[in-house]
């Protein structure tokens, strides 16, 4: 055994942008160049920077990974998690540092990579495993755990494109779930099929990590990555901000995420979007228009956004999204002008508020984020995570003063309970196997 | 972009027997060998990794599997296409081409098979080198998340292009039968031209496939070329129509030697050393040319696919 698996030392990747935004050019666009700036030209055609208008999405990166270790890469989006797990799976090029690595590496980026809808369920296992890095030999050997975990067995010569988008996304899942590297490199692949089929997926996955394999995981679930890694990276701005015990640093993350949205709006500059609208405040009240702290489980809930409008041309039909996320940064809940109907059909030049009102709010008692987001013509006009943070105490949401305990759910859902004695519910039961 | 040292163990040594000297048992407990790689950013130029597409030709067989299934698994006529098509070429030349334009007249013997004979060639190095072309852009979504050689991707999407040459090449030898041709020694010769038009196909197909990334415009401009190219090349022609004088120069097209040697070894005739030998060498300079440049640009196909 080698005292390390994976070793990072002083990794950074940057990126051209500007002209050569996508990465590619046309001929003419050279050939112009060419005549324009002709050292420029000649120094970028040879893959050499021009040092204008780069950004870093990685610097000055150091770890190091021991065998068997499972360590999670948390942070936003952005942040360079992707990028790293794609050097090491040498996907791309660093641009500056040195990665080593002892084992064989495992890579899942994705899930289902090269499935083709025309194979059928058995060919595509054999081809997916291929791709995956798996020999012939090696899936033919684990071909019945394959299709047993992925529960197709019925339909392993159909092709590909009959299966439901359930059975595809669980055969994808459990070839890979058979990969068995040394080293496993997984991103975010966990986010598939219903409870219990994820479930299943990280019995297996705690499974992989139990035996000693080396996995480095990059997930924005806070309840998986605690669940199964031993130490967590944060990533921050393509830096690497803290590492070291799971819980420690995804209680600095959270932590920070929420003192982002302590900022006042109008102050944020890490917003997305053409900027033409801007958020400047948020404000809270309640059913009466009364301004609140906080809100009440089960209470009339109005959440207030005030923008201004810097815009050029007139914006029709803008929707504007408000997307709430909980302590362990699960989206809950989803407000939508479009979900409603009620898009703006023209935007003011002197900007406006926009509110969103719930009647009876049935979030549980926590604190909870939410972020904004403004889109015109599917064109994201403002954008800002975490846009602020607001607090749900219990309140009356089923009128008898009781409310779920902490951990039981994350929301109040409108329930009634029957029961009924034994005759008449058995009448009940063959009145309704006779219909 | 990585080089792989494999660390390799010490020779175990063997238990000594009792007869021979006092029993020793020496058991090294097995270490297992880690595969090592070091990935730190190069730049230059970079040899083809021979040993490492040898290690992924598992994975080049299942693509060239997959393309050649879904190709017929939707089909009616599935691998008649093979025939037909080529058939249907030969016929609109004989008749467009031989007859019309007068060129049977510059060829000895049945025009038809010349012109068939010329096809064979011709087809696969213009479906191939299009298909390789394109292999980077169709396969994108693997280059983004999975690594291999990425040369395995224009080679491999080469199959379907031999897959037809074979079937065409049975049909060949029908038409020959049916025309009455004769049958020469020299015909166990064509596969050399076989492999030289796959090598002139490798040449120019990875270096599109680069091209097509890093300049999105060739996309457009290749099936054009192809179509001129075809022109240039002597599929409805023989060579002798091209003034001895100029024949070098014409030949610096690669399908040039290729086609016509493919043919003059078939019909038993004289092959045109002049055409041959210059074609060879620009498919040589090409088919390097074209391996490295594709080897150049491929640490950027992820960043810019």
């Amino acid at each position: 055994m080698s005292d390390f698996a994976i070793r990072v030392e002083g990794l950074g990747k940057h990126y051209q942008l500007g002209a050569r935004e996508s990465g590619y050019t046309t001929l003419r666009e050279t050939l112009a160049g060419f005549i324009t700036n002709p050292l420029k030209r000649f120094k970028s055609l040879s893959g050499r920077s021009t040092e204008d208008e780069s950004f870093w999405a990685l610097r000055d990166i150091w770890f190091e990974l021991k065998p068997g270790e499972v360590v999670g890469i948390i942070g936003h989006n952005g942040a360079g998690k992707s990028t790293i797990l794609k050097i090491l799976s040498q996907i791309t090029e660093p641009t500056e540092g040195r990665v080593e690595i002892m084992g064989r590496i495992g890579s899942l980026l994705e899930v289902g990579t090269g499935f083709h809808p025309e194979l059928t369920g058995r060919e595509n296992i054999f081809l997916n495993g291929s791709i995956l890095g798996m020999s012939r030999a090696e899936v033919r050997r684990k071909f019945d755990e394959i299709v047993a975990f992925a529960e197709v067995e019925k339909f392993l010569d159909t092709p590909v494109k009959r299966y439901s988008s359930g059975m595809s996304v669980r055969l994808a899942f459990s070839v890979a779930a058979h990969l068995d590297p040394e080293i496993l490199i997984v991103d975010e692949v966990l986010a598939v099929g219903d409870q219990a089929f994820q479930n299943k997926c990280l019995g297996k996955m705690s499974g992989v990590a139990q035996s000693g394999r080396t996995i480095l995981f990059v997930s924005h679930q806070m309840a998986a990555v605690e669940a199964m890694c031993t130490s967590a990276i944060w990533l921050s701005e393509g830096r690497l901000r803290d590492s070291g015990p799971t819980s420690t640093i995804v209680e600095r993350y959270l932590r920070s995420v929420s003192r982002g949205a302590m900022q006042p709006l109008q102050d944020r500059h890490d917003r997305q979007g053409t900027g033409e609208i801007r958020f400047k405040s948020v404000s809270f009240s309640n059913g009466s228009g009364e301004s609140v702290m906080n809100f009440q489980c089960g209470a009339p809930a109005a959440l207030t956004l005030q923008f201004e409008t810097q815009s050029q041309r007139t914006l029709r039909n803008m929707r504007v999204s408000l997307g709430v996320e909980n302590e362990l940064a699960q989206r809950v809940l989803l407000l939508d002008s479009r979900l409603v109907r009620s898009d703006l059909n023209q935007v003011e030049p002197d900007g406006g508020t926009v509110t969103f009102v719930v009647p009876k709010l049935p979030l549980l008692p926590g604190c909870y984020r939410f972020t904004v987001q403004a889109m015109v013509n599917g064109e994201i006009i403002d954008c800002v995570r975490n846009a602020g943070v607001f607090y749900v105490e219990g309140g009356n949401f089923f009128g008898t003063g009781q409310l779920p305990a902490q951990g039981e759910g994350l929301f109040a859902a409108e329930h009634e309970v029957h029961f009924q004695p034994r005759a008449a519910s058995e009448a009940a039961e063959s009145t309704l196997s006779a219909s | 972009m990585s080089e792989e040292i494999v660390t390799s163990l010490p020779p175990a040594v063997p238990l000594a027997t009792a007869a021979e000297v006092e029993p020793i048992v020496a058991r090294i407990p097995s270490v297992p060998r880690l595969k090592h790689t070091i990935i730190e950013p190069r730049s230059g130029w970079r040899m083809v990794d021979f040993r490492e597409l040898w290690r992924y030709r598992e994975l080049m067989g299942y693509l060239i599997w997959r393309d050649v299934k879904i190709r017929y698994k939707q089909t009616v006529l599935g691998a008649m296409w093979a025939i037909i098509q080529p058939l249907l070429m030969m016929a609109v030349f004989t008749i467009f081409f031989g007859r019309l334009g007068g060129m049977s007249h510059s060829v000895k013997g049945s025009y038809p098979v010349f012109v068939f004979a010329g096809l064979l060639p011709w087809t696969l190095f213009a479906t191939a080198v299009t298909q390789a072309g394109q292999s980077l852009m169709a396969n994108a979504n693997l280059v983004n998340k999975v690594y291999f050689p990425r040369l395995i991707l224009p080679i491999a999407s080469m199959g379907n292009g031999i897959v037809d040459f074979g079937v065409s090449f049975l049909m060949l030898l029908v038409l020959m039968v049916w025309y009455g041709v004769g049958f020469h020694a020299s015909l166990l010769l064509s596969p050399i031209f076989f492999v030289g038009t796959v090598l002139t196909t490798v040449g120019f197909g990875t270096l599109l496939a680069a091209l097509v990334i890093v300049y999105r415009d060739f996309r457009y401009v290749l099936a054009f070329l192809v179509q001129i190219w075809m022109f240039a090349s002597p599929v409805a022609y023989p060579v002798s129509v091209v003034a001895e004088r100029y024949r070098a120069l014409y030949a610096l097209n690669p399908m040039v030697g290729m086609i016509s040697g493919f043919r003059s070894t078939l019909m038993g005739e004289e092959l045109d050393w002049t055409s041959v030998t210059v074609s060879t060498a620009v498919m040589l300079i090409f088919l390097a040319a074209g391996l490295l440049y594709f080897r150049k640009t491929e640490r950027r196909f992820a960043d810019i696919v």
